[in-house]
């Protein structure tokens, strides 16, 4: 750090020492042995990214993409689409910056002038976005600019202004929300509205091909004629970023000096607000707390069901659980307007939602799995209490599979009304799945506090590509056994128990 | 020691050992009295907390027995459990729980009367000053009255014994005094306290007898008067006996 102390140079420094330290934590759990395997996991990623993009997109051609507002149509909604997934990645890192505590009251007590501190923060995160989201773009670029010409580079600029202007977004509405609902709720709320801004332009997409194709396909809907005959001409302002991407030098450079330019105004506009923000926010914690409606009395029965009902009470408490879950639901609002739309018509719908809620089944099981036996915030009074440890595992898993059953079961009765066979299979499948991350989260569990969630990733990179991979192969179970390909079901069913068998071997001894 | 009878006993450790890179307890031997209270002293290091996590079920000892008013701590750890409490230095409680719900589920999990243990949380959250704040989220919680919540907690199942590692530490005066407080009534109620505490003062004014741990054995035990004639110092504080004791050790 040669810059002079307290600068903005200097600041910056420091924030980009931490952010990469940090990052670095985040895959290798601090252990120095990770390096080099963090470097073989980054080249082999590397790789598989782009073999995938090359799968995906490998067979296209330039002239598969000639001047037009088809074209133009599919270009912009795939930076729509990538601008709202960043915009919600923003949003928490804005979230993080007003409520990470770690050096906050350094920083305020000390006498560097605080808005250059914000000034950098926020900076940082346009910086980081318009990088992820040209790290995360890069394979499929990369294979455009191979397979299709030098110009498709271009797309690189398009992508990081993608990421400017979500972060000016983000920075505006986090600003907005506190403004808005208060110090207190500001955090909930932000995930909230970060878990809806990301999903939203997917599902709406989906739910208007549902009204208008009978499918979930998004790409049917951009492709739709009349989607067509009602977008911009094409010398519209509206496909600039499209025309960029494709290597118009002229509307990169507007495009990226806008993007640039409303970072730029967003982080000056507000770093003075976001200096009073974290104040406020900081003092949450001694200004008292959420009153609740005081309890009659003591309900008590059975160590088994107060851990329970513990359980229960503190998800239904957890913000990010909330969040989540509410994506989670919304998500599934467009398979379920599918199953509503379908009924009576034969069961395809079925068949197509059957992976959907199964997937979720697992994913959904793995985080509450990991908040209820991870997440203990009390471990010491758990484990000094007169209760055996296989009664506290089996009354936590009970809580986690418990309140899948109470997501699960209404898109199972559902289904039973139009095929018996169907809501079967839904239901072992949500099953198989469920069970399979909570075991998971089991054999890899490692104590921490409920407020780590966001990085529980980091105890065990083999336990969260785990969990993914098993429920992936139990909806794919479920959906080619609905779809009456059996034999092709036993094979990915077999596959998703070798994956378990496998991740079980590699867990800690200590733990299995 | 020899003429301590095994019925009296709340607590007796035997040969005990733990192990981390190097020996956290040695051999000790230690015996702590039915209604007594038990202050434990010793060095940073010196094995006070890795006995006790062990005596509460946190750990596993390598050797050694730890029998627990009669009940054999190891092979009967949940029997042992129903009458012991633990509270550490660092309270652990739940952010999204009120202190009323926290006390619900202790009870739950000690498996006490409703009746009984509602009319318990009453009593202790008069005798804490936590009436006002029985039904707030304890996230926004001092460190005091999280340490009181969870001292609430540990006594809501009316336990025999009570162990308590550095319960004072980072309480300000007034919370520190209520928690003296209600241990000095517990105690005369028939139940038995070991602490351990950096701030001699309070071991010299609070317990009856002081254990001193250096290196994983107990070098010295006895009222404070014995301690000071085992030091060899007429007059001084506990420190100066502390420090003699400990360097003699050394």
């Amino acid at each position: 750090m040669s810059a002079h102390p307290a600068t903005i140079g200097w600041l910056a420094a420091h924030e980009l020492r931490l952010s990469w330290r940090d990052w670095f934590y985040l895959f290798t759990a601090g252990k120095k042995w990770r390096s080099r395997r963090l470097g073989i996991f980054l080249i082999v990623g590397v790789l598989l990214a782009h073999a995938f993009a090359l799968f995906v997109i490998g067979r296209f051609t330039a002239a598969d993409f000639p001047v037009s507002r088809a074209n133009y149509l599919l270009l912009t909604s795939g930076v729509l689409l990538y601008f709202f997934l960043m915009t919600s990645q923003a949003m928490e890192a804005a979230t993080r910056v007003l409520y990470a505590r770690a050096d906050l009251e350094l920083l305020h007590s000390s006498p560097v002038a605080l808005r250059r501190v914000f000034v950098v923060r926020l900076t940082m995160i346009a910086i980081s976005i318009g990088t992820m989201a040209m790290l995360i773009a890069s394979p499929f670029i990369n294979v455009l600019a191979w397979r299709q010409g030098a110009q498709w580079l271009a797309a690189y600029g398009v992508v990081f202004s993608t990421g400017c202007v979500a972060a000016a977004l983000a920075i505006t509405l986090t600003a907005f929300l506190f403004n808005v609902v208060g110090p207190r709720r500001t955090r909930f709320a932000a995930q909230f509205v970060a878990a809806v801004v990301g999903a939203l332009f997917v599902i709406s997409l989906q739910v208007i091909a549902i009204f208008t194709t009978d499918t979930l396909s998004q790409l049917a809907v951009l492709r739709a004629g009349w989607v067509i005959q009602l977008s911009p001409p094409e010398d519209s302002l509206v496909w600039w970023p499209a025309r960029a991407a494709l290597g118009d030098g002229v509307r990169l450079a507007w495009v990226l000096g806008c993007a640039v330019a409303l970072a730029a105004a967003a982080v000056v506009i507000f770093s003075w607000r976001f200096v009073r923000y974290t104040a406020l926010a900081a003092n949450v914690g001694e200004s008292g707390s959420i009153r609740q409606g005081k309890a009659a009395s003591f309900r008590l029965t059975s160590p088994g069901h107060s851990l329970r009902r513990k359980e229960w009470t503190l998800l239904l408490r957890d913000p990010w659980l909330i969040s989540q879950s509410l994506m989670q639901l919304l998500y599934m609002l467009p398979p379920a307007i599918l199953l509503w739309k379908s009924y009576g018509h034969g069961t395809d719908a079925l068949v197509l939602m059957i992976p959907v809620l199964v997937m979720a089944s697992g994913q959904l099981a793995g985080g509450l799995a990991w908040l209820a036996i991870s997440g203990e915030d009390a471990p010491n009074l758990v484990a000094t209490a007169p209760v055996t440890a296989t009664s506290i595992i089996r009354a936590k898993v009970e809580a986690v599979l418990r309140a899948i059953i109470v997501v699960v079961a209404p898109f199972v009765l559902a289904f039973a009304m139009v095929s018996a066979r169907h809501a079967l299979v839904l239901a072992a499948g949500s099953a198989l799945a469920a069970v399979s991350a909570t075991i998971i989260q089991l054999w890899f569990r490692a104590q921490a506090r409920r407020a780590q969630f966001h990085r529980r990733q980091t105890s065990s990179r083999i336990a969260t590509f785990a969990e993914a991979f098993s429920s992936v192969g139990w909806a794919g179970t479920a959906a080619l056994y609905a779809g009456g390909v059996t034999a092709a079901s036993v094979v990915a069913g077999i596959l998703t128990v070798l994956t378990l068998v496998v991740t079980y071997f590699a867990a800690p001894k200590a733990m299995g | 020691m020899a003429d301590e009878t095994t019925t009296a006993n709340a607590l007796e450790i035997r040969g005990l050992y733990k192990s981390f890179d190097k020996p956290a307890v040695a051999g000790l031997d230690l015996t702590v009295r039915a209604g007594e209270f038990y202050g434990l002293l010793g060095p940073n290091g010196a094995g006070k907390t890795t006995t006790l996590r062990m005596v509460a079920g946190l750990l596993q000892p390598d050797a050694g027995t730890i029998t627990i008013a009669g009940r054999d701590a190891l092979r009967s750890p949940i029997e042992a459990k129903r009458i012991v409490a633990w509270i550490s230095d660092e309270p652990m409680i739940y952010d999204k729980l009120t202190p009323f719900e926290y006390l619900e589920f202790v009870a739950g999990l000690w498996s006490v009367k409703a009746s009984t243990a509602q009319e318990r949380a009453r009593q202790l959250f008069d005798l804490l000053d936590l009436t006002p704040h029985a039904h707030t989220h304890c996230s926004g919680f001092s460190k005091g009255m999280r340490q009181k919540v969870a001292l609430a907690g540990a006594l809501v199942h009316e336990p025999e014994i009570i162990i308590l590692d550095e319960p004072l530490t980072g309480l300000d005066a007034g919370s520190a005094r209520q928690v003296k407080r209600v241990l000095r009534e517990r105690v005369d109620a028939g139940a038995t306290v070991i602490m351990t505490t950096h701030i001699l003062e309070v071991a010299e004014r609070m317990a009856e007898r002081i254990g001193v741990i250096a290196k994983g054995r107990l070098i010295a035990e006895g009222t404070f008067e014995q301690l000071r004639r085992q030091a060899g110092h007429g007059a001084g504080a506990l420190e100066d006996t502390f420090l003699a004791l400990v360097a003699e050790a050394a």
